[in-house]
This record gives structure tokens, C-alpha cells and sequence, in this order.
């Protein structure tokens, strides 16, 4: 494991011994310690229940809602350490996209985009807004289907294009990671396969951490790979290393399918 | 063997057909038991109160026994109409909801954040047995405390509390339910994009939910908007129209109650019933509009 970590140069996000436990002494995650490559598509497979959507929402700190969940540890992102910077700073800096499609129904599709900046109450010109839309929207490739329905709902999309509209109100902010939580579990395989195709793209432009079940989207748009099983980081490394010649034993196993 | 099973298979089938249709007979029946008191009222009140409304219905106050027994006597409809009315329960609604909404509103919402929490359970229940307090009582507690200590005299004022007090739980409620309809997954959207948890609850939750709020507040209204009892013990009446909420102040059903004590004006009744009526009914229509419009 250590390996792993030494063989990242100048990452994005270094993660050091984390560790989630809901009430008191169940860890959902145990000491995990990574390095994130910049630029590049991250995934975090694993069966269900082993902590890699609970390792991916510890890394914005979506777990502070709950009073219960303990989080220990230290993020260092960009070479700053968010472990206590305020959660606005730090969401700004990471930005996440969930498994079911979610843009706010009361917002327009342009209100979504930058809903960031309204709802924290910052301001911006209008030039500023229409820049941060149109910017955000082509990065996703959703401007041409919807540059002249930019004032209607973001509810009256398409689930695949709702998503899109998700992952751009994430841009929106210019974030260095992109943490999506199965964000393709919700959408049929054409809209599946846009996302992919899209987030091979945006890593030009973001680093981008994946949870996803689905073995073979891990194979087919990520660089890096985790395998977590239990709460603990059992392998990680690049893909294909981990797809051809898994090092540890429960890798192999998941990976053939013998449990998961 | 074979056929035998058959023919009890066939006379089973029978006795079930033919309970089947009794039942539906029956359901049908027991809706139409259902419906046709809020028919026949209906009925009633146009058939004896449409002849009464006209413009100065709405627009003037009630005649005094006198006025109303002479055009009785000369055959002609009852002069006046009631305007002191209307504004009576319109000015004390409005006091009575900017009372009862930021309060309910805000104790929904805390019930919401904090299920399972004892405070929280113990505010519900308590929300729950206030909603089945006897109108009356509520009357007697708002003539405690404001007829007696506020506005040493009977109120508009007085009268909003007591409505206040019986909107509370509905609104508590409603706006409980409505939170809890909205996905956890648009509260966290607002949460990833760092906005702070009193943000989410206003600028989020709130107006994504507005509709159901609203349907609850429009219900809690249309609900008390005939609440005759804690009126009698707080704004008490007036044959004028009063728009100070520390005077005394008529109301549409505390004018129907008037009315009938009066051998003379008993024929306004009908027609003060079919305004105060057919106001509840349209709230409750513009109500569920609301929700399914929503769905």
C-alpha cells in the first residue's frame, strides 16, 4: 500500500489515515491513506457495504450533518489542509454529483448551474453569470440541447440530462476534484454511456474520484483504481495493473466475480 | 369425483357473484350516505339564501330589528347586508395567520431536524392534544389572557389568539409532512455546494416545499374561518364595521348566530351561511388545486 502512495508525484488530494465509524467503534472506513493523481479518473469499486461511498462523502465532509459518524484523520487537497476549513471554502474546492440526478425543482436549468453562487448569497454580474452558464454547460455538453430552454425547470430534463446538469452546477464552481457517488446507477446505457464519455474529457480539466459498483465502467474510464472491502483499502493501483494482475487475493476474487 | 368438484366449484362461484354485488351495492350505497349531507347542505342554503345576496349583501351592515321587521311586514327582502362581517373575519384571519404561520412554520420545521429527539416528540404530542382542545376552552383562555389583561375589553385581538391557537397544530403538522416529502437527496445538493444549513431550510427546503405549505395553511384557515364558540368570549360582535384590533368585532358566523336570536332578521341566516360556505369551500378547492398541481 505504501507503494502506492510513492508512486503518485505532486497529487491532488492525499488522504492520511482516515477513518469513519458511525456510533461507536463501527468503522465504516478504516485508516485509509491514498494519494489522488491529478488529471486523472480515480474509481472506488468494492462491494456494497464497504465504505466507498462513506470514504468519498468523507473527503467534501458531507458526514458532519451527523452527529453520530466520527471522522479521523487528515485531506490535504492542492496542498491545502481541509480537515477543518469551512465547509463552504472547502465545497467550492470539491464538488460532488450523487447517484440519483438532483438539480433543485424550483430552479431553472440556468438557476441550477449556478446555484452555488445563490444560494451562498454571492454575487455576480450578469456577464459573470451567463459566462459561468454557458462555460459550465458546454463542458458537460449540454449547452447545445438546452441553450434555448435555459428559463425552463431542470426538473423537465431527461435523467441522463439532469445528471449533466448536476455534474455542471459542480463545475460551476471550478473545483480541483469532482467526487461522484454512482452517478450512472440512476440512467439507462445510452445516457451511461455520454457520462463516461464525459468524464474522460473533464479529466483534462479536473481530477475526478468515482464510486461506482460497476466493474466494467471502472475498467472502461478509469486510470486509478481502490478496491475497499470492509472498510479497508485492500488494493490500489493503476487499472489495468489492478485488472490484469490483482495483488491481493479478495481483489482477484471480486474482480472473477466470486463474491460482490 | 370430476364432476362432482366441478359442481361445487360452480354453486361456490354463485354465492361468491352474489357477494360480490352485494358489496358493491353496499360500498355505493354508504358513499352515497358519505356525500349527501355536504349535497343536501349545499342545496338547502342556495334554495333559502340566494334571494338575500346581491351587492349590498357584501357591501352594508345589518338592519336593525326594526328595519328588517318592516320590510318583513311589507313582503320585501330584508335590507342591509354583512359587510361588518366579512371584515371582521377577514381582518382577524389575517391577524390570526401572521400569528400562527411563522410559529407553526418554525415548529415544523424544528420537528423535521429533529425526529426521534425527546423535545421533538414531546412538542408533537403536545401540538396533537392541542388540536383536540375544545374550541370554547381556547375562547376562555384568550378572554384570560387578553380580553381581561390585554385589551381590557373584548377584541379583535382576542379573537385572533384564540383562532392562532387552533391553527398552530394544523400548521405544525402540515408543514412537518411536507418537509419530510421533499428527497434527502436535494437537501444534500444544497449541502455539497457548501451552503450553510440555515441557507438549505430557506432557501431549499422551503421553497420547494412552499406549495405544501401553503396547502396546509390555506386548510388550517379554512378551518377555523367558522369557529362561532371562542368568538362569542373574545370579539364578541358589532353592528359596525371595525377594522381596530383592540375593539370589538362581528364576524360572519357570529352574525349567523345573531340572526338566529332574532325572530325578525332569521331569514339572513341562509344567505350568511351560503357566503361563509361557499368562502371555505373555495379555500379548500384552491387548496387541493395547490397539491395536485404540485404532484
Amino acid at each position: 500500500m505504501n507503494d502506492n502512495i510513492k508512486q503518485i508525484k505532486d497529487p491532488v488530494l492525499s488522504i492520511r489515515n482516515l477513518s469513519v465509524s458511525y456510533d461507536k467503534g463501527k468503522y465504516a472506513v478504516k485508516d485509509v491513506s491514498v494519494d489522488i493523481k491529478r488529471n486523472s479518473v480515480t474509481a472506488i469499486m468494492g462491494p456494497s457495504g464497504c465504505g466507498k461511498s462513506t470514504l468519498l462523502r468523507a473527503i467534501n465532509r458531507m458526514h458532519e450533518l451527523y452527529e453520530n459518524i466520527e471522522t479521523t484523520g487528515t485531506l490535504i487537497l492542492n496542498g491545502k489542509d481541509i480537515t477543518n476549513m469551512p465547509t463552504i471554502q472547502l465545497r467550492r474546492m470539491a464538488g460532488m454529483v450523487f447517484q440519483r440526478p438532483n438539480p433543485f425543482p424550483t430552479m431553472s436549468i440556468y438557476d441550477n448551474v449556478i446555484a452555488g453562487y445563490k444560494l451562498n448569497g454571492i454575487s455576480l454580474k450578469r456577464s459573470e453569470k451567463d459566462e459561468i452558464v454557458e462555460r459550465s454547460l458546454r463542458d458537460v455538453t449540454l449547452w447545445d440541447e438546452v441553450k434555448d430552454t435555459l428559463y425552463k425547470k431542470g426538473t423537465f430534463l431527461s435523467g441522463g440530462q439532469q445528471q449533466r446538469l448536476c455534474i455542471a452546477r459542480a463545475l460551476a464552481f471550478d473545483p480541483e476534484v469532482i467526487l461522484l457517488d454512482e452517478p450512472t446507477s440512476a440512467l439507462d446505457p445510452i445516457a451511461t454511456a455520454k457520462i463516461e464519455d464525459l468524464l474522460v474529457t473533464l479529466k483534462e480539466n479536473y481530477t475526478i474520484i468515482l464510486v461506482t459498483h460497476n466493474m466494467s465502467q471502472a475498467a472502461r474510464i478509469s486510470d486509478y483504481s481502490m478496491f475497499m472491502y470492509l472498510g479497508e483499502l485492500v488494493e490500489y493501483g493503476k487499472t489495468k495493473d489492478m485488472f490484469t494482475k490483482p495483488r491481493d487475493r479478495r481483489t482477484e476474487e471480486y474482480l472473477t466475480g466470486k463474491f460482490g | 369425483m370430476k364432476y362432482q368438484h366441478k359442481q361445487i366449484a360452480k354453486s361456490k362461484l354463485k354465492s361468491r357473484t352474489i357477494k360480490d354485488k352485494a358489496i358493491r351495492v353496499l360500498v355505493v350505497l354508504l358513499s352515497v350516505v358519505t356525500i349527501s349531507p355536504i349535497v343536501l347542505i349545499i342545496f338547502k342554503l342556495i334554495e333559502k339564501g340566494y334571494k338575500q345576496i346581491s351587492l349590498d349583501f357584501i357591501l352594508k351592515t345589518p338592519p336593525n330589528s326594526y328595519e328588517a321587521m318592516t320590510a318583513l311586514a311589507n313582503g320585501e327582502l330584508i335590507p342591509g347586508g354583512i359587510a361588518n362581517g366579512i371584515t371582521g373575519t377577514l381582518l382577524m384571519m389575517v391577524v390570526a395567520a401572521v400569528m400562527a404561520i411563522p410559529v407553526g412554520v418554525v415548529t415544523g420545521i424544528y420537528l423535521y431536524e429533529n425526529p426521534g429527539k425527546f423535545m421533538a416528540n414531546l412538542t408533537r404530542n403536545i401540538s396533537d392534544i392541542l388540536q383536540g382542545v375544545p374550541s370554547i376552552v381556547l375562547g376562555l383562555i384568550a378572554y384570560i389572557w387578553v380580553v381581561k389583561s390585554i385589551t381590557n375589553g373584548y377584541s379583535a385581538l382576542a379573537g385572533s389568539v384564540s383562532l392562532a391557537i387552533m391553527m398552530l397544530p394544523m400548521i405544525v403538522r402540515s408543514t412537518e409532512e411536507t418537509l419530510k416529502m421533499i428527497p434527502v437527496t436535494i437537501k444534500e445538493a444544497a449541502l455539497a455546494l457548501g451552503v450553510p444549513y440555515y441557507k438549505v431550510i430557506l432557501k431549499v427546503l422551503i421553497p420547494t416545499g412552499f406549495s405544501g405549505l401553503l396547502t396546509g395553511i390555506l386548510l388550517g384557515i379554512s378551518r377555523v374561518l367558522g369557529e362561532t364558540a371562542p368568538l362569542m368570549l373574545t370579539a364578541l360582535g358589532s353592528t359596525i364595521i371595525n377594522l381596530n384590533i383592540t375593539k370589538p368585532t362581528s364576524a360572519v358566523p357570529l352574525l349567523i348566530w345573531e340572526f338566529y336570536n332574532d325572530p325578525n332578521m332569521v331569514g339572513l341566516i341562509w344567505s350568511s351561511s351560503l357566503l361563509l360556505m361557499a368562502i371555505v369551500l373555495s379555500l379548500n378547492l384552491i387548496s387541493k388545486q395547490i397539491a395536485a398541481r404540485t404532484k
